[in-house]
């Protein structure tokens, strides 16, 4: 691009990153007014800030402890997704063969069920069996989860090459030692991606807890955000300070690790 | 390691026994259950194509099919249009070009679940505010009405996934060579010939993955749709995902329910397999 063009790119850009800043500019400045000031004048920044709103859903949305449910489940969910898939795919990739292709291919077109497919009759059973709980819900995501973490995996495992696994055997590692000790360190940048693109579909997830979850002071932070919600409809002030105070862990984890997730997702994607 | 051998099983035994659990055995029990009169608890029998009969005539389920159908198409274009305008702004040498990046990505970060909420907000809100201020009438009532409500969803998820689709293109954009488009440059091409000629054919492949990710996440949404207009209003904004959990937990019409989730599942690989198909045979004609 010839230098006389990127003054104007360059405004147009920052126009674009104001737009798409504006519905967060918006959420924060009214979250800080009274719900008098919001039916008033929803776009002036407030004349007083009250920190009341927070005070207030930060109690009713139960924060610490719904925040302290999601990273439970999330984190869990993740580290079971991670050593399993990796392990599943380093199976499939060492033993090549039709029971190792046909595994493979019912792992990749899992992908292609919309959840809604199985929804119904997922809910019935594991609700027979009493499974509607917090380890029920992390099993699931087990589930649904691995299917495209086997995929990544297995690509990165193709270019490992076998004598690597072969020459640690002939000095008396077994399987798990080579996998454990060899080969799963070696995946550390697609692990990377596979814990990235889970923890943000795990942490959003609001479906599946909300058919799982039915225990209260178990729900997760999309969970409790749709009661607090449904609660406060009209109540704009609490509503959005409740939104603000969800937003937060999240966009503090992004200002630390920014690169590595855009890395990861793009990743992700691409591969 | 062969797949004789105890360890091949032990390694994939749990992954296969919560895919199996989660995903298979659920798809074939609900297909088996679409052919019957299930409740939830029991069957009486089977009632053979019964609810597939029904539902080819029920109206709110294919007006909900037609709706998502028309949102996925526009958003579709829409979500790629911006997303390569986007990745072609911050892959040009601006200054802010990693700030930019970071701020068009971060809605995706936040749930479907809470970004519709927040623009809830907006729509009805700030969206009045600012109309009473510029006089514009047509901003009041947002999502009150069937076509705002499907603009308020198409403008929510071109919002939140452009910046995804961007991240995609750029890494194909960014491995286009310099060499080629200095080559394209002395030839006399222009900034639009060179876009057409050398980097549009070779950002394809990333067309044909952005196409199956927001195809596929706007054929299924659920969570965007349920907070922003919740399918009103009269649920002309209902998408099948929705249509289908309000049949099922709304009305406890399971196996009704059941064979549109079978209906949904059928399009759903159609639609993606078709498309990934026709794509990857354009790529190769490039």
């Amino acid at each position: 691009m010839r230098k006389k063009y990127l003054i104007p790119l360059e405004v147009l850009g920052i126009f674009l990153a104001i737009v798409w800043l504006a519905p967060f500019y918006l959420m924060v400045v009214n979250s800080l007014k009274t719900k008098r000031e919001i039916f008033e004048d929803t776009l002036k920044p407030p004349s007083s800030v009250t920190f009341d709103n927070y005070v207030q859903a930060f109690s009713e949305l139960d924060f610490l402890r719904t925040f302290a449910n999601s990273l439970i489940i999330t984190v869990i969910s993740v580290v079971l997704i991670i050593i399993f898939s990796a392990m599943a795919a380093y199976a499939l990739s060492r033993a090549k063969g039709r029971i190792s292709t046909i595994i493979f291919f019912v792992f990749v077109a899992a992908m292609l069920i919309p959840f809604q497919s199985v929804m119904i009759p997922l809910v019935t059973v594991f609700g027979k069996f009493e499974m509607l709980n917090r380890a029920g819900l992390i099993f699931m995501y087990l589930g649904f989860g691995a299917s495209l973490s086997i995929f990544l995996y297995h690509g990165a495992l193709n270019s490992i090459p076998r004598t690597l696994d072969e020459a640690a055997t002939i000095d008396g590692a077994n399987r798990f030692q080579v996998f454990w000790y060899i080969i799963f360190p070696m995946l550390k940048p697609i692990t990377v991606t596979v814990g990235i693109l889970n923890t943000i579909w795990i942490w959003n997830d609001y479906l599946l807890p909300s058919l799982v979850i039915n225990q209260k002071g178990m729900e997760t932070i999309p969970l409790k955000m749709f009661f607090f919600f449904g609660e406060y409809t009209k109540q704009w002030h609490l509503a959005l300070a409740g939104l603000t105070l969800a937003i937060i862990p999240v966009v503090i984890a992004y200002f630390f690790a920014q690169r590595e997730i855009i890395k990861g997702v793009s990743d992700g994607a691409v591969k | 390691m062969r797949t004789r051998d105890l360890s091949y099983w032990v390694f994939l035994m749990p992954v296969l026994a919560a895919l199996t659990l989660v995903v298979i055995a659920p798809l074939f029990l609900g297909i088996y259950y679409s052919f019957t009169d299930w409740n939830g608890i029991q069957t009486k029998g089977f009632v053979g194509f019964d609810n597939y009969i029904a539902l080819f005539k029920d109206e709110r389920f294919l007006n909900s099919l037609w709706f998502t159908t028309k949102f996925s198409v526009v958003s579709v274009i829409l979500i790629n249009l911006i997303g390569l305008s986007l990745a072609l702004l911050v892959t040009a040498k601006l200054k802010t070009n990693k700030v930019l990046r970071t701020i068009f990505f971060m809605p995706n970060l936040i749930g479907g679940l809470i970004l519709g909420f927040i623009w809830q907000f907006i729509f009805t809100k700030a969206f009045a505010g600012f109309g009473s201020i510029v006089g514009i009438e047509s901003l009041q009532g947002w999502l009150s009405t069937t076509s705002t409500g499907f603009w308020g969803l198409v403008i929510l998820m071109s919002w939140q996934m452009s910046g995804y689709i961007m991240v995609i293109y750029i890494a194909y954009l960014e491995g286009v060579s310099k060499e080629l488009l200095e080559a394209a440059e002395i030839d006399g091409a222009n900034a639009f010939q060179r876009f057409r000629s050398v980097i549009f054919p070779l950002v394809a492949p990333a067309f044909t993955v952005s196409m199956f990710l927001t195809l596929s996440n706007t054929f299924k949404l659920y969570d965007q749709n349920l907070s922003l207009t919740g399918g009103g209003p009269y649920n002309s904004t209902q998408m099948v995902a929705m249509e289908i959990f309000n049949t099922a937990f709304g009305r406890y019409d399971m196996a009704y329910a059941q064979a549109k989730a079978v209906i949904f599942f059928l399009i759903v690989a159609v639609v993606a397999l078709v498309q990934v198909y026709i794509n990857k045979k354009r790529e190769v004609e490039m």
